[in-house]
């Protein structure tokens, strides 16, 4: 699993950013896998040391309010944790939040499976495509 | 460490390293020797694939995911055989009267870089393409602009045989758009100039470089350098550097030159940009056809934007899209009904955008949104929610709202709905490409760090052509003005060759 955290973390995070990524099966997740270790193999150790610290707190900050760690909340409140920490008063958070988000956009949208449910089909040969 | 020597080494194959290797290239014929030291690949031309995060690993900086320091905005520009040409659109734009003047710079006059870039225009093919090759995302744009009274502008673009793939910012897959590596860097290398890619020059000294020559990876693409990979001692009786305006400042201050010049790496601008997109009821054609066809551009002396047509690909608009969730997923699920514009914003050099480096040398990007670019990031964004509506779009995302998605029933509250106080950094996506500046043309070292002509003050060898002699923002497109400014600070060389090179 990237960024070497339980993928139940790393799920939860993409259901609530992407809700589409609820229904991938294990060959979806192995390549959104695959695209996010190929994001963060050339970024430097303190990046991704910082996207691991973010992951937990995402995962436990939930627990001072509602009890339980983000993976075990409603989809509801997944998404409250999360705008929260998109509008948060310091700007670290929100860009921490945003660094967090591109990954699973990535991740998600940057396999040609998910282009192509979108209707994205571009291709080289353009207009005569069409 | 191995040991080369030239005449010449040119630092970067841009706009601005392949037109001085074009320039001086004829000096090769006399005998002198001359090198294009480029850091990213040179891809085979089956390699271009259009596949968006595949290309992107392999053409851009850092996979085109460079941060500001602060992390708030991504800034994107090119690491290959070409530089950042091979990555634009084409858009190819004739300097600004009122920019040129307001620069200030003695002996730059509009009418000679004007001139330049006209003779680089019909150099590099720039035509209006012709209207069936025209999508209706650009249609679109058009038509809202029109029913506003809206003095919609057509861009020159530098294509040949175009075959609408819309694959640009992909690096063009029919090798159709005519930048430096299809044009200028051929006719360099015809005439005997050296190209050497993948060569990533870390510092320059007195009269040397040093230079590390990297493998090809395993899975990477492109052709593996010329050089063996290692490390390098070039020495060379003239340099210059265009390696950008993020990494020809971070170049000079890695190797000491701050120490004289207390203005490098300030000055930095890079039009910050913002997608704009919006929901039709029927599919239009988007992704295929030349993306970028129209602009808009009276507001940007008293709105401080500019709009252009885009086209981007499935992770950029998804990450361009603020906010997540269903309200996000919606959008995409629309792709091939949705309509964009690229909102950029006018910004100012200050005291405090620049580049630096790390304590490894990295180049660093310093840079705070300006008001007044906010204020262009805002009513560029209302200004295209207009145009959209106006050409029939059903919904519109803001970005610059606490909720994104209006509905066109909502129309007539623009204003209300879009507001500056929603610009937060780090929430709004703001990305880039058009980073100038940080090297900015003058008289004294005391307020510039080169001269009109791009010889870096007190380093009679040393010159530097690329976009970051821009003292200020250039408020559109770059890459011609970029051209012209390389033209003349090779001109100088060519005519100062005999003393440069006798000494």
């Amino acid at each position: 699993m990237p960024l070497e955290l339980d993928s139940t973390i790393l799920r939860a995070l993409f259901a609530t950013i992407v809700p589409e990524s609820s229904a991938l099966d294990a060959a979806g997740w192995c390549d959104v896998e695959q695209v996010v270790a190929a994001l963060l193999r050339d970024r430097p150790e303190s990046l991704k040391r910082q996207l691991r610290i973010f992951l937990r707190a995402i995962q436990w900050l939930p627990v001072a309010r509602y009890g339980r760690p983000f993976t075990r909340l409603s989809p509801a409140h997944r998404t409250r944790v999360l705008a929260h920490l998109q509008n948060h008063r310091i700007q670290k958070v929100r860009v921490g939040f945003w660094g967090l988000r591109t990954i699973v956009l990535a991740g998600y949208y940057g396999r040609p499976a998910a282009a192509r449910a979108i209707g994205y089909t571009a291709s080289p040969r353009g207009w005569g495509a069409a | 460490m191995n040991h080369a020597a030239y005449d010449i080494v040119i630092v970067g194959s841009g706009a601005g390293g392949g037109t001085v290797a074009q320039e001086l290239s004829p000096l090769c014929r006399q005998g002198l020797r001359i090198a294009v030291l480029e850091k990213g690949p040179r891809l085979r031309d089956d390699e271009f694939t259009g596949r968006e995060l595949e290309m992107a690993g392999a053409l851009y900086e850092d996979g085109g995911g460079f941060l500001t320091a602060d992390g708030a905005m991504t800034i994107a520009f090119g690491s290959a055989y070409g530089g950042s040409t091979v990555v634009y659109t084409g858009t190819s734009m004739l300097p600004l009267e009122r920019v040129i003047r307001r620069w200030n710079v003695p002996d730059l006059t509009h009418a000679d870089l004007d001139c330049r870039a006209r003779k680089f225009m019909a150099g590099n093919h720039a035509h209006l393409i012709e209207d069936d090759l025209i999508n209706e995302n650009n249609k679109l744009f058009v038509a809202g602009c029109r029913k506003l009274n809206y003095d919609v502008r057509q861009f020159p673009v530098n294509i040949k045989g175009c075959r609408g793939s819309g694959l640009c910012n992909l690096g063009c897959p029919n090798q159709a758009k005519q930048g430096t590596d299809r044009v200028q860097l051929p006719n360099a290398e015809r005439n005997g100039v050296e190209v050497v890619t993948r060569c990533q020059v870390l510092t320059v000294g007195q009269r040397t470089l040093s230079a590390r020559v990297s493998a090809r990876p395993a899975d990477g693409k492109g052709e593996p350098s010329t050089w063996e990979p290692g490390d390098y001692q070039i020495d060379a009786r003239i340099i210059v550097l265009c390696a950008g305006a993020v990494n020809t400042p971070a170049l000079m201050l890695r190797s000491g030159l701050g120490a004289t010049l207390p203005r490098l790496g300030s000055g930095f601008t890079t039009h910050p940009a913002m997608i704009m997109l919006a929901e039709h009821a029927r599919p239009i054609t988007n992704f295929i056809g030349h993306p970028k066809s129209y602009y808009l551009d009276q507001f940007a002396e008293t709105g401080h934007f500019v709009l252009e047509t885009c086209m981007y690909f499935p992770f950029i608009t998804a990450k361009s899209l603020a906010g997540f969730g269903e309200p996000h997923s919606a959008f995409m699920r629309a792709f091939p009904r949705l309509q964009m514009i690229l909102v950029l914003a006018g910004d100012k050099a200050d005291a405090h955008n620049r580049v630096s480096i790390d304590r490894a040398g990295k180049p660093v990007v310093e840079y705070r949104f300006q008001p007044e670019a906010i204020h262009g990031l805002v009513r560029g964004a209302i200004a295209s929610a207009r145009i959209f509506f106006a050409a029939g779009a059903v919904r519109v995302h803001m970005p610059v709202a606490s909720h994104t998605t209006i509905e066109a029933a909502d129309a007539p509250r623009l204003d209300q709905i879009a507001a500056a106080a929603e610009f937060k950094p780090g929430k709004v996506p703001v990305s880039a490409a058009h980073p100038q500046g940080g090297c900015g043309m003058g008289s004294h070292a005391r307020d510039s760090v080169t001269d009109s002509r791009g010889r870096v003050h007190g380093f009679p060898w040393l010159f530097v052509a690329d976009a970051s002699l821009f003292p200020d923002s250039l408020e559109l497109n770059p890459y011609v003005t970029i051209m012209a400014l390389a033209d003349r600070v090779a001109q100088r060389i060519r005519e100062e060759a005999p003393a440069l090179l006798g000494s």
